[in-house]
C-alpha cells in the first residue's frame, strides 16, 4: 500500500471538488473492495476523500412513485428495507446472494457498482494487465478464463464486473445522480453507467473525474415476479459463473438482465420481446454475437438453462 | 518404552477418562483469544520489526539483477535481504525448493527478498519498490503433457516401491470376463489454511529463537539448523497453537527462514507473516494426478486382476504423490500391479495434504469400484463386501491387524438408508433437484513413530506433560490430557499440557493421522515411568499399585499422589518405540462413506443433502475431538470433489487462483448434515493405547462417493475432478 492523504467530505460538492483538485484520489466508502486493492497497489490513489459523512443514507420515496436509495445506504439495509422487498425483489434478492453478512453491512449501494473486476490477472500485478496497467497486454486472454466475459468483451479485455445488485438495477431501469465538481448534478441511466472494455478496460464508468454518485432512483414499481438466480460452484460467498436477474409479468413478457458474462450488466432489450417464446429464443438474441472461449463456452448454454428455469419458476 | 508385543490390559483400560467425550481443554483459550499464536507473541520480544515477502515474478528462469535502493530508502526500512546477501544457505532435509530463491528461480512466488521495516505498512510498501529484473526461462508445467517423459520415481510408496506386481496381472486381465480400464484426474489442490504461514525470529548471539506456526518441531529445528549453518542446540522452536495445517505446515517454510535473516541482519526480533497471496505459490500444495485404473473380475464380482498406475509431477529431488498405496491393500485379487511415475515439472513444490497418497488414490479408486459394481450388475456395497480381505494381498501370510470394513459398510449402508437408493441413474427426482446417493469404502494407513514426553509431578498433586507435540487444531491438548489423567489416577484439571516446543522431549508430532495414537504413546510411556517413581517414592510394590481419585493404593494401604512429591517435584520423561508388529501385521483404518445429493436439474448445481462416515479405527480416545476431526475431513472431501482446484496458467507456469477467493473450499452452506459413527474396535497390534489415526480417514473416499452419488443422480460419469457443473452441463437432461 502506497501512503496517502485523507481527508473527510462535509458536503458532496465539496468532496467532488476535493477530487478534482488531487490528480489521484479516490472517494472511499465502504472500502470493502478498495482497501483490498490498495494493500495489493492494484489502486495507488494519492488521497483519499471519506464521504460516509455525507449523509446519503437514506431510501426516501420519489413524487413519481419510485424510491431514491442514498449512494450510502447500505447494502444489508437496502435489502432488508420493507418497500425493497415489496416492489423491488429482485433488487433485494440479487442483494442478498452477494458477498456476505459482513461485507454487505459494510458495502454501499454506490460503492456496489463501482467495484472492480475479480479477474485473477487483475489481481497478480506481475501479469500484464490493460486494466490495471493500460498498454501492458491481457494475460486472461489465452490463460484461464472459465470466469470471463462471453460477450461484449474485447481484444484488450475479458474481464466481467462483479456485481449481483447492478444486475437487479439494470433490470429495474434505476438511474444514478451525480454531483460534479463544478456543482452541476446530473441522471445516469444505469444501461449507460458501465462501459464495455474497448481498447480503454481502465476506463469502466461514464463518470468524469471527481464525479460523486449521491444516490440511485428506481422508477416506480413494475410488479410482475422478481426472481434472482445465481449460479455458482459452492452454495455461498461465491462470485457468480452466470446469474440471471428476471421480472415477469403474468402475460409471459418481461425484463431480463444476466451477470457473470459481460464487463457491465448485459441486458439486450430486443431480447425480451422473445420472453413469450421461452428461454432459448430469449437467450439467443440476447448473447447474439457471444464470443466465449473453449473454457468459458458453458456460459451460453447455463445462460439459457438457468433462465429456462426461472421463466418457470415465474409461471409458478 | 519398547513395544514390541501386543498390549495387554493396562491403565488406559480403566476409560474413566479416555474414550470420553470431553471439550477441548484449550477451548476457552482460543474463544477468548488468549491462545498464543505465532504471529501474537507480543510479550516476548520488545518492538519486533516487520519483514514483507517479495515473491518471484516468474516460474523459472533466473533474476538478471536486483535494485533495493528504492526500497532501501524509503521510510522505516531497516534491512533487505536477498540470496546475495544472505550469506551461505543450506536447504533443509524436508525441503526440494530453496526457500530464498536467487539468482535461479524454482517456482512462482518463490522468495526472493524480504524487507524489514519499523511497521508492517511500511514493509509492505517498500516491498513494493524491490525492481527485480528476470531473465524467464522455458519451464515445464503441465502435467498431461509430462506424462510421456514421466521416469520411475527414485522412492515413494508405503514402503518406497514405485511399482508392485504380484501374479500375472495382465494375463489375468487380459482373461476376465468383466473389465474397467478407466482414467481418472485430480488437480492440483491447495491446504488453504486459515492462519497463514507465521514466525517471529530473535536472535541472542548465535542462539535463534524462533515462534512459528509449524507441525513438526524437530523437523523444522534440524532444518532451521541446515539452513542456517548453526548447530542444532542453538535453534529453539516454539509452536503452541496453530491454526490449521493439513500438511502445509509439516516442514520449514519460507517465512521461518526469513525473519531469522531478517532479524540477523535488523539485529532485533522480526515477524514475518506470509501474505494470503502468496500461499498458494510459494509454499508446498498437493500434486496433481492422472491415474489409470484396470480391474478384472469374475462373473460373481471375485476381483481377479487389479492394476493402478498414477502420475504426478515434481520439482527436481520432488517425490510423487503415492496415489497407488491403497490398492496393495484394499480388496483382494491374485493378479495385481501398482506403478507411479513421475515428471519433472517447474511448479511449486508438491507435498503432504490431508492424507497424501491415499486422499487422491481413493478419489479414483473408489470411482473404479462403482463402475465395476455397475458391469457387474451389483450394489457398491456387496461388490466391495465380495473382495474383502483379512490378510494384505501381496502377503498372504500377514494378517490385518483389525480390519471391519465390510461392518462399517454394512451398518453404514443400513443407518444412512442405502436400500433406498434406486440403482438405475437418473430416476430420483425431487423438485428441481435430480437426487443420488453414492458410497465408497475409506481406507487409510496407521504409521508408527517413535514418540516422546516428560511428565512432572508437583506437591499439588499436578500433572504436567511437556512434549514437543502439536495441536494443529485437531484436539491434542485434551487427549494428552486424558491420558496423563487416565495413567496418573487424577482428574482432567490436573493436569496441564505443553506442546510445541523443541525443548521438549521429541514427539511424531502432527502429520499422517500418527499424531493422536504415538504422541499420547509416548505420554502413556512416561507415565509409566512416573507411576514407577512415585510407587517406589511411597514405598508400594509397583506392579499392583492403583492410581485412582487423586490416591495410590494397594491393599489396605492407600497414599495421597501428591505425597510422592513432598519433598520436590517427581520427573519421568521416556519415548515409545516400536518393534516389528507393523512389519508382521499390517495396520489400517477402515471406514465407509455414504453421501446423498441433489443436482439441480437446469444448471446441473450440485449441492449436498447429508453425508455419513462410518469408521473402524481403533480405540477413539475423544469420541467429540475425533467426531471433529472426522467431520472436517468429510468437508475436505467435498471441497475435493466440487471445486478445490488449483489452476495452472500453463503458459507462465503458476497457480493462477493464488487467494481465497479465487480457491474455493466449502462454507456452511455447503455442508447441511454430517454424521459419524465409530465402530467399538481396539487394536493391540497398534501401541498400548490400543488406538489407531482417524482423521485423515474421514478425507479418504468422501470425494469418490459424492461422484458416485452424482453419477446416481444424473447418469453422467465424470471422472477428472472437481466435478463441477460444466462438466455435467452438456450432458444433462433437458430440464
Amino acid at each position: 500500500m502506497k501512503s496517502f492523504t485523507y481527508e473527510k467530505a462535509n458536503s458532496p460538492a465539496a468532496a467532488a471538488s476535493a477530487a478534482a483538485n488531487h490528480s489521484n484520489a479516490k472517494f472511499i466508502a465502504g472500502g470493502t473492495n478498495l482497501l483490498d486493492l490498495m494493500k495489493l497497489e492494484i489502486e495507488t490513489p494519492a488521497h483519499l476523500i471519506d464521504v460516509n459523512g455525507l449523509g446519503f443514507d437514506k431510501i426516501e420515496p420519489t413524487s413519481d412513485g419510485g424510491l431514491r436509495i442514498g449512494a450510502l445506504v447500505r447494502n444489508t439495509t437496502l435489502a432488508a428495507d420493507a418497500r425493497i422487498r415489496r416492489d423491488y425483489g429482485l433488487l433485494s434478492r440479487a442483494l442478498l446472494a452477494g458477498a456476505s453478512g459482513q461485507l454487505r453491512n459494510r458495502a454501499t449501494t454506490a460503492g456496489n457498482l463501482l467495484q472492480r473486476t475479480r479477474c485473477p490477472y487483475f489481481y497478480d500485478t506481475n501479469q500484464p494487465c490493460n486494466k490495471r496497467k493500460p498498454g501492458s497486454g491481457c494475460a486472461a486472454i489465452g490463460g484461464v478464463t472459465r470466469q470471463h466475459a462471453v460477450i461484449g468483451a474485447s481484444e484488450a479485455c475479458i474481464a466481467t464486473h462483479p456485481s449481483d445488485m447492478a444486475i437487479a438495477m439494470r433490470a429495474l431501469d434505476a438511474t444514478v445522480q451525480t454531483v460534479r465538481p463544478d456543482g452541476s448534478t446530473r441522471d445516469i441511466p444505469i444501461a449507460d453507467l458501465h462501459r464495455l472494455p474497448g481498447d480503454t478496460p481502465h476506463i469502466e464508468t461514464t463518470l468524469s473525474s471527481g464525479e460523486l454518485i449521491t444516490s440511485v432512483t428506481l422508477p416506480k414499481p413494475v410488479g410482475g415476479t422478481h426472481i434472482y438466480r445465481k449460479v455458482r460452484d459452492r452454495a455461498s460467498y461465491a462470485f457468480a459463473l452466470v446469474s440471471v436477474g428476471a421480472i415477469v409479468q403474468r402475460d409471459g413478457t418481461g425484463r431480463v438482465a444476466v451477470g457473470g458474462v459481460a464487463h457491465k450488466p448485459w441486458r439486450v432489450e430486443a431480447a425480451e420481446a422473445e420472453m413469450p417464446r421461452g428461454a432459448k429464443a430469449v437467450t439467443a438474441r440476447l448473447l447474439e454475437g457471444a464470443r466465449p472461449t473453449k473454457e468459458n463456452a458453458f456460459k451460453l448454454s447455463l445462460v439459457e438453462r438457468t433462465l429456462g428455469a426461472v421463466l418457470t419458476e415465474a409461471k409458478g | 518404552m519398547k513395544f514390541d508385543t501386543p498390549a495387554t490390559t493396562n491403565p488406559i483400560d480403566q476409560l474413566k477418562i479416555i474414550g470420553h467425550a470431553t471439550s477441548r481443554i484449550d477451548g476457552p483459550l482460543k474463544a477468548t483469544g488468549r491462545a498464543t499464536y505465532a504471529y501474537e507473541w507480543h510479550d516476548r520480544a520488545v518492538k519486533p520489526a516487520y519483514g514483507y515477502i517479495v515473491g518471484s515474478a516468474i516460474a523459472k528462469g533466473r533474476i538478471a539483477s536486483m535494485d533495493l535502493s528504492r526500497a532501501k530508502a524509503a521510510p522505516g526500512v531497516i534491512a533487505i535481504v536477498t540470496a546475495e546477501n544472505a550469506g551461505k544457505l543450506g536447504k533443509g532435509t524436508h525441503n526440494t525448493a530453496k526457500l530464498l530463491g536467487g539468482p535461479e528461480i524454482d517456482h512462482y512466488h518463490q522468495a526472493v527478498a524480504v524487507v524489514v521495516a519499523e511497521t508492517f505498512e511500511q514493509a509492505r510498501a517498500a516491498a513494493e519498490l524491490v525492481q527485480v529484473d528476470y531473465s524467464a526461462a522455458k519451464g515445464s508445467f503441465d502435467l498431461s503433457a509430462g506424462r510421456q517423459s514421466a521416469a520411475e520415481p527414485p522412492g515413494g510408496g508405503v514402503d518406497g516401491q514405485p511399482k508392485t506386481s504380484v501374479g500375472d496381472f495382465a494375463g489375468a486381465y487380459e482373461a476376465a470376463p468383466v473389465q474397467l480400464d478407466a482414467t481418472y484426474t485430480t488437480p492440483d489442490q491447495a491446504h488453504a489454511m486459515m492462519e497463514p504461514h507465521a514466525s517471529m525470529a530473535a536472535w541472542d548471539g548465535d542462539r535463534l529463537t524462533l515462534w512459528t506456526s509449524n507441525q513438526m518441531i524437530a523437523w523444522t529445528t534440524g532444518d532451521v539448523a541446515k539452513t542456517l549453518g548453526l548447530p542444532k542446540e542453538n535453534v529453539r522452536v516454539i509452536s503452541p497453537f496453530i491454526g490449521g495445517g493439513f500438511g502445509g505446515k509439516l516442514f520449514l517454510r519460507a517465512d521461518a527462514v526469513l525473519a531469522a535473516l531478517g532479524a540477523r541482519a535488523a539485529n532485533r526480533p522480526v515477524k514475518v507473516a506470509l501474505q494470503r497471496p502468496l500461499m498458494f505459490n510459494n509454499t508446498t500444495h498437493r500434486p496433481a494426478t492422472i491415474q489409470r485404473i484396470r480391474i478384472g473380475a469374475d462373473r460373481n464380482g471375485k476381483i481377479t486382476a487389479i492394476g493402478h498406475e498414477s502420475w504426478s509431477g515434481n520439482l527436481p529431488e520432488g517425490r510423487p504423490e503415492t496415489a497407488v498405496n491403497q490398492t496393495r491393500l484394499l480388496y483382494a485379487g491374485e493378479n495385481r500391479m501398482t506403478a507411479m511415475r513421475l515428471a519433472m515439472l517447474d511448479l511449486p513444490e508438491g507435498n503432504a495434504m490431508r492424507a497424501p497418497g491415499e486422499a487422491p488414490g481413493m478419489m479414483a479408486l473408489e470411482i473404479a469400484m462403482d463402475e465395476m459394481a455397475e458391469r457387474l450388475g451389483l450394489d457398491p456395497v456387496e461388490f466391495r463386501a465380495r473382495n474383502d480381505t483379512q490378510v494384505d494381498p501381496e502377503h498372504p501370510n500377514r494378517p490385518f491387524s483389525q480390519r471391519q470394513l465390510v461392518e462399517c459398510m454394512r451398518i453404514g449402508a443400513e443407518r444412512f438408508g442405502w436400500s433406498k437408493r434406486n440403482a438405475e441413474p437418473g430416476r430420483q427426482r425431487d423438485g428441481r433437484w435430480l437426487v443420488g446417493m453414492g458410497m465408497a469404502a475409506a481406507f487409510r494407513n496407521n504409521l508408527l513413530m517413535k514418540s516422546g514426553a516428560r511428565v512432572r509431578l508437583d506437591r499439588q498433586g499436578r500433572v504436567t506433560v511437556e512434549t514437543d507435540m502439536t495441536d494443529i487444531g485437531t484436539g491434542s491438548y485434551t487427549i494428552i490430557a486424558q491420558t496423563a489423567a487416565e495413567m496418573m489416577g487424577v482428574p482432567l484439571d490436573k493436569v496441564v499440557v505443553r506442546l510445541g516446543d523443541s525443548s521438549f522431549p521429541v514427539s511424531a508430532g502432527s502429520g499422517g493421522q500418527f499424531g493422536a495414537n504415538n504422541s499420547t504413546s509416548g505420554v502413556y510411556a512416561a507415565c509409566v515411568k512416573l507411576r514407577e517413581a512415585v510407587t517406589q517414592k511411597l514405598g508400594f510394590n509397583s506392579a499392583d499399585a492403583a492410581f485412582a481419585d487423586g490416591q495410590v493404593s494397594s491393599g489396605n494401604r492407600s497414599v495421597p499422589l501428591e505425597q510422592a512429591a513432598s519433598d520436590g517435584e517427581l520427573v519421568a520423561e521416556d519415548s515409545i518405540e516400536y518393534g516389528d508388529l507393523a512389519k508382521t501385521h499390517q495396520q489400517s483404518t477402515f471406514g465407509a462413506h455414504f453421501v446423498e445429493l441433489g443436482v439441480d436439474a437446469a444448471t446441473a448445481e450440485i449441492r449436498v443433502r447429508r453425508m455419513l462416515a462410518v469408521c473402524a479405527a481403533g480405540r477413539i480416545l475423544n469420541p467429540k475431538t475425533a467426531r471433529s476431526q472426522v467431520i472436517g475431513a468429510m468437508t475436505m472431501g467435498v471441497g475435493a470433489a466440487l471445486m478445490e482446484d488449483l489452476v495452472v496458467d500453463k503458459r507462465a507456469g503458476f497457480f493462477v487462483n493464488h487467494d481465497l477467493a479465487g480457491y474455493e473450499v466449502p462454507v456452511h452452506a455447503d455442508i447441511p448434515h454430517q454424521d459419524t459413527i465409530f465402530l467399538d474396535e481396539t487394536d493391540p497390534m497398534s501401541s498400548p493405547m490400543k488406538a489407531k489415526g482417524i482423521a485423515e480417514l474421514g478425507i479418504c473416499g468422501v470425494a469418490a462417493a459424492l461422484a458416485n452419488a452424482i453419477y446416481n443422480a444424473t447418469g453422467i460419469r465424470v471422472r477428472d475432478y472437481p466435478i463441477t457443473l460444466d462438466k455435467l452441463l452438456d450432458h444433462m437432461p433437458n430440464a
